[in-house]
């Protein structure tokens, strides 16, 4: 059985700078602020009492006060896995450094997370719309997305 | 004096027989060899994830009948779960091994077109092992209309459990199904692994190293294919899978041909497993009921379970409401694309169709 690494376990293991860093914890993940992401996750993947190689989620939820991008970690050598996550308050030019290139897997994760949620990822090789056409009008998965009449040739994008 | 060639970008789909969808590739060739490969996908995209935050949970079950359209079971299977996980629903133990018989039939029937497409995409045989498989494949159908009603869109289950038991004739018609199934996996096997034709086309083509898989979050089949042991069923045990034995089958070269021999000895497991799953169900109950608007209390669930193309899993985001505020879908199709232009990058024309098709995407669940 597979077990899940609580914030209380995070805290054992996390060194005392990265600990400070932690915003927020609640029951089953630890809150970041977007500028320390990158160097959790390089702790995250490289400590040899974690050895998160694999993310199996990247997904973004807007709660309109804020954007909160969830990271689902796993490990398969030592069969754990963990939540992380961080909040962006920006609305006009929401922005998060990629983590693409710590693990390959969230490179299409984060190009769909672009383009349906609007929120871009520094540093990440070809930040482009995935699922969307280029020139679509929005991000349709924020709260505030209006919806478009595509049969209506003017409005359409 | 050796010949100049020069790059020459050619456009494969959207409309093309071995998309399995609408999947566009934009291939650079140098002569024959392919040196750039860039996916462009999203001609199928219905905004699934954005429907279900207007849906009730019980609604849902039907959108994610459409997403894997050839392995419906496991997508209810994987939301049904996650909801019970977000409610805290406890499901009776009956309704827990139908559900695993029936994502077993499910895995067997989506390996079954996975393969046989492969071979189809070959072009060897003019069709012979596609229609094997498709024979087998269709009593697998037919059993799935006494469940519910229906062949491929299901909805069988419910958060809760399942919609109704299944009938008599069901376990007559799996009966012979699962006694007759070895021997034609066996004939199956017979035209396929020792084919000098296929092991020429299939053996060290579209070669994933164990490495790159993990770090690409590669999963199901094509993560086994490259020899790593690594199956939620093992791994995490949902649903009544601890108490039945199997054993999880792995490639050693992550080629082609590993991905194809995993898929063909997951068939022969899922037989086993069925097998036990019908000596051990239990009589009772197959359904804790749930009002059809029911409120999950706030919070946030992700689970996932193994789809036969990979790991799916939803992530729900409840607000107290009778829809979810946020329903994202893992979905393994579209993860396991992340590899595509490595595997084809180095790899000759005629090699292309065939790397394409040992994925095993279905474009309703990459485009969403």
């Amino acid at each position: 059985m597979s077990t899940i690494l609580y914030p209380e376990n995070l805290l054992e293991i996390l060194p005392d700078d990265l600990k400070n860093s932690i915003n927020d914890t609640n029951s089953d993940s630890i809150s970041i602020s977007p500028s320390e992401v990158l160097k959790f996750a390089k702790f995250f993947r490289n400590d040899p009492r974690l050895q998160m190689e694999t993310i199996i989620s990247l997904t973004g939820v807007d709660y309109i006060e804020f954007f909160e991008i969830v990271y689902h970690l796993r490990s398969m050598k030592r069969n754990t896995s963990m939540i992380f996550c961080t909040q962006i308050f920006d609305r006009s030019d929401p922005n998060l450094p990629s983590v693409s290139s710590i693990w390959r897997g969230a490179d299409l994760q984060e190009r769909e997370v672009f383009d349906l949620m609007g929120i871009r990822f520094t540093n990440h090789p070809n930040m482009s719309r995935i699922l969307l056409w280029e020139g679509f009008n929005g991000h349709p998965l924020r709260k505030d997305f209006e919806y478009i009449d595509l049969t209506d040739k003017n409005n359409a994008s | 004096m050796p010949l100049k060639t020069e790059p020459v970008t050619i456009n494969l789909g959207p409309q093309h027989p071995s998309t399995h969808g609408v999947f566009r590739l934009k291939v650079t060739f140098d002569g024959e060899q392919i040196v750039d490969a860039e996916p462009v996908m999203g001609y199928m995209h219905r905004g699934t994830e954005k429907l279900a935050e207007e849906r009730s949970y019980v609604q849902i079950v039907t959108l994610t009948d459409r997403l894997d359209w050839v392995s419906s079971m496991t997508n209810n299977l994987s939301y049904v779960r996650t909801v019970e996980k977000l409610a805290n629903i406890d499901v009776p133990i009956r309704a827990q091994y139908l559900r695993v018989i029936c994502s077993e039939l499910q895995r067997i029937a989506s390996h079954l077109i996975a393969t046989g497409f492969l071979m189809q995409e070959l072009g060897t045989f003019g069709g012979t092992p596609l229609m094997y498989c498709f024979r087998e494949r269709e009593k697998i159908l037919d059993m799935f209309e006494m469940l519910c009603g229906a062949r491929v869109t299901l909805s069988y289950m419910r958060p809760g459990g399942l919609i109704q038991d299944a009938p008599p004739e069901f376990w007559e018609r799996l009966k012979i199904f699962t006694s007759e199934m070895p021997g034609y996996v066996d004939e199956l096997e017979s035209l396929i692994s020792d084919n000098e034709v296929v092991l020429a086309r299939t053996k060290n083509v579209g070669i994933l190293s164990d490495r790159v898989a993990v770090d690409a979050s590669i999963t199901g089949p094509m993560l086994r294919a490259t020899g790593v042991r690594w199956d939620l069923r093992k791994a995490h045990p949902y649903e009544i899978y601890n108490s039945l034995h199997f054993e999880v089958p792995i490639g050693s070269n992550g080629d082609t041909f590993d991905r194809y021999f995993v898929r063909i000895n997951e068939i022969r497991e899922s037989i086993k497993l069925i097998n036990q799953a019908v000596e051990q169900i239990p009589s009772g109950p197959i359904r804790t009921e749930i009002p059809y608007f029911f409120k999950p209390p706030v919070g946030t669930a992700f689970s996932s379970v193994e789809a036969p193309k990979g790991e799916l899993g939803f992530y729900i985001v409840s607000d107290g409401g009778i829809s979810p505020y946020r329903c994202h879908i893992r979905s393994p199709s579209f993860i396991n694309l992340t590899v595509l232009k490595d595997l084809l990058v180095g790899a000759s024309m005629a090699d292309l169709i065939v790397i394409f098709g040992s994925i095993d995407v279905v474009m309703g669940e990459v485009d969403r």
